[in-house]
């Protein structure tokens, strides 16, 4: 009996196997390792909670630690960061991209997806489709946590949900520049101490917590080219009213930029990893 | 019949080093090849080379008749891949692991729960079916992953250390499962780095040292260059050592190898050991132990090589894929 269950595909019949991959393959299959993805989310709650506490705890520091010192008044402080610390949050986010990516090679299971007759393209499809869920997941919690401590957008609804969609969009831009640090390190814990380094920097010398115009020259220059303060500004001028056009301009340069640079980057490194 | 895998000088250098000095090797159809090396030989270069996941830098490799670089996802189609660490999903059920693999290789959503629930029953984890992978002990997740590269019934079947650090008890029904697949018809290529296991399962052996094929042939064969098995004497006086040395090198007429208070030498006559037992007794050497053992691979390639494996890898690059055992 046990031969009908382990016996070869040309004796027993086995699953048609397409002789070629056709774009609908790749669909099927990109999907399928997405699903993936997201059982993974589902099975590791302390992982959702690291991804929403963190956001938590920058809402909660800066907005009571900080707000009443830099502006006078908490609450202007709080409207102020929202829009930035939502966008930090994800940027955050997005190197865990590269320590999963790094984590599954580690482990063999990318092995094991690419040694199947399925699409070059799907893990990695996989990966990024399912972490976009994440970060939408960390875009949520941060504003769930700010409307409970009374923010109220002046853009309305409209304005966050377009607000949220830029920073997603440039995340997933981001997430590329991720995916490459995790298919060239060589374990995911040099994933996250790599990612990190220039995450701070990025998300701190920006227009997210200070208005650039405060900081020394060298440094607002460095902020005012930074994207980071350009998705923040787009985000702001979305949720709080302010010019939205020029920031979301360099917003798109830059992740038409990034996208160019990185996709073509991990790809690369993601067919040659061994 | 034909050959399920013909690879002609495989060269693989990894950052100026060469891990495949230019390797050839045959899997008959319907055979077991195995490839016996220590670490860093080169054992699983040539896997990854034979699966499509790593490009040769020189020589080629058909797999059922496909070029592994030219013809990549047809040679896909014919295998099935498990690696030395269980590369299933922890975070996923036993079920969802399979049933993954069957959807992506067509299965529709019921065929697949169906040939998922069929392997997990064949392998004994029905009862852990719905538990995540993470939660299951070292010999369930190997069994895992080898159901997980079975889910396509693969004709070629690439065993990477299959048994490296499981426990006698697994390992049995390991071998018994490769045994079953090869009955029906299933061509495996196995690496390890246990003589014994090349014994019992493979009909065909190459031996790879530094990225070289250094011997190849039948266990039988491979076995008569090395000594089919070791007597090894240890005297329960360390001063006798020498003494017993000279008696075994006496009966058994080969190198003796002394080391750790005892003597060992390679027979292929197993009745030389009654003659051990009684020329001991009359030089009233007194016998701590003595022992008729097949040879370890660090004997296999004493004979061969004239040196004791060289368990530091070449290059270091494959120091990180290939763990040693425990």
């Amino acid at each position: 009996m046990t031969t009908a269950v382990t016996g070869a595909h040309q004796a027993q019949g086995g699953p048609r196997l397409a002789a070629r991959i056709t774009p609908l393959a790749t669909v099927q299959h990109g999907a399928l390792l997405t699903w993936r993805s997201l059982v993974k989310i589902k099975r590791n709650p302390e992982e959702v909670l690291g991804l929403t506490f963190m956001p938590l705890m920058f809402v909660a520091l800066f907005v009571f630690v900080f707000g009443q010192a830099m502006m006078g008044d908490w609450r202007a402080y709080r409207d102020f960061i929202i829009p930035g610390i939502t966008a930090q949050s994800v940027i955050f986010a997005t190197i865990g991209t590269g320590v999963a990516l790094n984590s599954d090679i580690e482990k063999g299971i990318f092995d094991r997806f690419r040694s199947l007759p399925i699409a070059r393209s799907a893990p990695l499809i996989g990966a990024i489709l399912g972490d976009l869920t994440r970060y939408l997941l960390t875009v949520v919690m941060v504003l769930l946590v700010a409307v409970l401590i009374g923010y109220r957008p002046d853009g309305g609804p409209l304005g966050v949900v377009a607000a949220a969609a830029v920073v997603m969009v440039f995340a997933f831009a981001l997430c590329w520049l991720s995916a490459f640090m995790g298919l060239l390190l060589r374990t995911p814990m040099a994933v996250n101490i790599f990612g990190s380094i220039w995450m701070f920097p990025l998300t701190f010398a920006s227009s997210t917590f200070v208005a650039p115009e405060n900081m020394p020259g060298w440094m607002s220059t460095f902020a005012g080219i930074n994207p980071v303060t350009h998705v923040t500004d787009a985000m702001r001028g979305l949720m709080e009213g302010g010019p939205v056009a020029e920031p979301l301009l360099w917003t798109a340069v830059w992740t038409v930029g990034l996208t160019a640079v990185f996709f073509p980057l991990a790809t690369r490194a993601y067919r040659r990893r061994s | 019949m034909t050959d399920a895998i013909r690879a002609e000088g495989l060269v693989k250098h990894f950052k100026g080093s060469t891990a495949l000095a230019g390797v050839d090797l045959v899997a008959r159809e319907g055979a077991v090849l195995g490839v016996l090396g220590p670490n860093g030989s080169g054992k699983t270069t040539t896997v990854r080379i034979l699966a499509t996941l790593l490009r040769p830098d020189g020589g080629r490799a058909e797999v059922g008749g496909f070029d592994v670089v030219r013809r990549p996802h047809e040679v896909r189609r014919l295998i099935g891949l498990t690696g030395q660490y269980a590369a299933v999903d922890a975070d996923l059920s036993g079920t969802q692991n399979l049933t993954l693999i069957a959807r992506l290789l067509g299965y529709s959503r019921g065929d697949a729960r169906a040939r998922a629930a069929e392997l997990l029953e064949r392998f004994g984890l029905t009862d852990a079916a719905e538990r995540a992978a993470k939660t299951y002990s070292g010999g369930m997740r190997r069994r895992l992953d080898l159901a997980a590269s079975l889910v396509g019934r693969p004709s070629l079947l690439y065993l990477d250390e299959p048994t490296t650090g499981l426990d006698p008890h697994s390992r049995n029904e390991l071998w018994d499962v490769v045994r079953e697949l090869v009955g029906d018809g299933v061509t495996v290529l196995l690496t390890t780095q246990y003589l014994e296991e090349a014994d019992q399962l493979a009909d065909d052996i190459i031996v790879l040292d530094h990225g070289k094929v250094i011997s190849r042939g039948t266990p039988d064969e491979l076995k008569e260059r090395a000594g089919a098995q070791v007597l090894q004497v240890r005297p329960a006086d360390p001063a006798r050592l020498d003494r017993a040395a000279a008696v075994v090198e006496a009966v058994t007429r080969s190198e003796v190898r002394s080391a750790d208070g005892g003597a060992s030498a390679s027979v292929t006559d197993p009745a030389v050991m009654p003659e051990v037992v009684r020329r001991l007794d009359e030089e009233g050497i007194a016998v701590a132990e003595l022992t008729l053992r097949r040879p370890s691979l660090d004997e296999v390639f004493l004979a061969i090589t004239g040196r004791p494996a060289d368990d530091a890898p070449a290059d270091g690059t494959e120091a990180a894929p290939e763990r040693t055992h425990a």
